[in-house]
C-alpha cells in the first residue's frame, strides 16, 4: 500500500520572485523603445480636430511642428496665438523657424522636412491660412495638418 | 588550491532598480503616434498669372465664416461632399456639365482616363478649423476611394495595402489628388 507522506504545515509557501527583475526589465525595455521625450512644453491649448483619413507621419526626426491654439495661462489672452519652440510667435517668424529647422538637419533630409500643424479645433482659418503662406514663402511645401483617427466622423 | 565559493551578488535589489527606470520611463512616455492629413502647397507664385480652367472641369466648394457649405452654387451638406466629389471626378456618364477625360497611356496600368477635374477649395478667415479638416477630410475620402477603386479594378487589392511602389505610383497617376485651394478672403469677418 502507498503510503502518503504528510505534508507539514509551514506556513505560506514562498513564491519564487528570481524572474521578477527579468519581467520588469521586459517591460523597461518596452517603454525604453517606445517612448519619444517632449521636446517642448505647451504653452498653448491644443485638442486636434477628428479626421477619418489620416496618414502616419513616419520619420519624426524628420518633422517641425507649429502649435497654434489657445494660451493655457489667461494673462496672454484668450485668442489663438502660434506658438514656435517653446515662445509665442507670429506668422513673419516662420520663414526663421523653417530656417533654423533646416539648419538642424543633414543636407540630404532637408528635401523630406515635413511642417506639422497642431492646431486646435476651435481656432479660425485666419491664421492658419496666415501660417500656410508663410510656408509657402520658406518654401517648406510638405505640411500635416495634425489630426486625431477616429473611424467615423459625427456631424 | 582548493576551489574557492564563488559569493553570490545579492540580486534582491536588482527589481527596484528596475521598478524605478521602468517607472520613469512610464511616466516620460507619449505613446501617440502622429497623425494627420497630409497635403503640399503650391510653391510661391510671383506674378498673378490667371490659370484658365474650363468651368466644367471645376468642382467649388465654399466655406463660409460660419462653417456653411456652397457646394457648385448651391447650399451643401458635408454628409454628400464625398459622393459628389466621387461623381465629379469619375463622370460615369460622360455629362458635358462634368469634367473632360484624358485617356493617357500608363506603366503598369494601361490606356485609361483620367480625368482633368480639379476640387477648388475656398475658405473664410472666420471659418473653424474644425470644420476646415471635415471638409478636406472629406475630399480626401472621396480621392483614397476611387484609388481604391481603380487599385481593387487592376490588382485585387486595395490601395492601402499595395506594396509595390511602381504599383503605387500607377495609381496615384491614374487618379491624382487635385485640390486647389484659393488665396483667402475675409467677408464674414474674424
Amino acid at each position: 500500500m502507498a503510503r502518503f507522506k504528510k505534508k507539514k504545515p509551514s506556513g505560506p509557501q514562498k513564491i519564487n520572485t528570481s524572474a521578477l527583475p527579468d519581467i520588469i526589465f521586459m517591460l523597461l525595455f518596452f517603454f525604453m523603445v517606445t517612448t519619444t521625450m517632449r521636446e517642448v512644453t505647451l504653452i498653448v491649448k491644443v485638442q486636434p480636430p477628428d479626421a477619418t483619413e489620416v496618414q502616419k507621419l513616419e520619420k519624426k526626426s524628420l518633422v517641425s511642428y507649429i502649435y497654434v491654439g489657445v494660451p493655457v495661462k489667461s494673462q496672454f489672452g484668450t485668442e489663438s496665438r502660434i506658438q514656435l519652440n517653446d515662445a509665442f510667435a507670429t506668422a513673419s517668424d516662420i520663414p526663421e523657424f523653417v530656417a533654423s529647422e533646416r539648419e538642424a538637419r543633414n543636407e540630404e533630409d532637408r528635401k523630406f522636412l515635413t511642417t506639422s500643424i497642431k492646431a486646435d479645433k476651435n481656432t479660425r482659418m485666419g491664421i492658419i491660412t496666415d501660417i500656410k503662406q508663410e510656408l509657402r514663402k520658406a518654401n517648406a511645401l510638405k505640411i500635416n495638418y495634425s489630426s486625431k483617427k477616429v473611424q467615423s466622423l459625427s456631424n | 588550491m582548493a576551489l574557492r565559493d564563488v559569493p553570490e551578488i545579492n540580486a534582491g535589489s536588482m527589481a527596484d532598480i528596475a521598478f524605478l527606470l521602468l517607472i520613469f520611463f512610464l511616466v516620460t512616455t507619449t505613446m501617440d503616434i502622429d497623425t494627420g492629413i497630409t497635403r503640399r502647397l503650391p510653391p510661391p507664385v510671383e506674378d498673378d498669372t490667371e490659370i484658365d480652367i474650363k468651368e466644367r472641369n471645376i468642382f467649388k466648394v465654399l466655406v463660409n465664416s460660419s462653417d456653411r457649405l456652397l457646394v457648385e452654387g448651391k447650399p451643401g451638406d458635408i454628409r454628400n461632399l464625398k459622393e459628389d466629389v466621387k461623381e465629379f471626378m469619375t463622370n460615369p456618364f460622360n455629362l458635358e456639365t462634368l469634367p473632360e477625360k484624358d485617356i493617357r497611356f500608363i506603366e503598369n496600368l494601361g490606356e485609361i482616363e483620367v480625368s482633368k477635374g480639379v476640387v477648388s477649395l475656398k475658405n473664410d478667415r472666420g471659418t473653424s478649423y474644425e470644420m476646415y479638416i471635415k471638409v478636406q477630410n472629406e475630399l480626401t475620402a472621396a480621392f483614397n476611394e476611387l484609388r481604391d477603386e481603380i487599385s481593387l479594378r487592376y490588382y485585387g487589392i486595395k490601395f492601402s495595402n499595395l506594396v509595390n511602389q511602381d504599383r503605387i505610383k500607377a495609381v496615384q497617376e491614374a487618379i491624382p489628388i487635385a485640390i486647389s485651394e484659393a488665396e483667402p478672403e475675409n467677408i464674414g469677418g474674424n
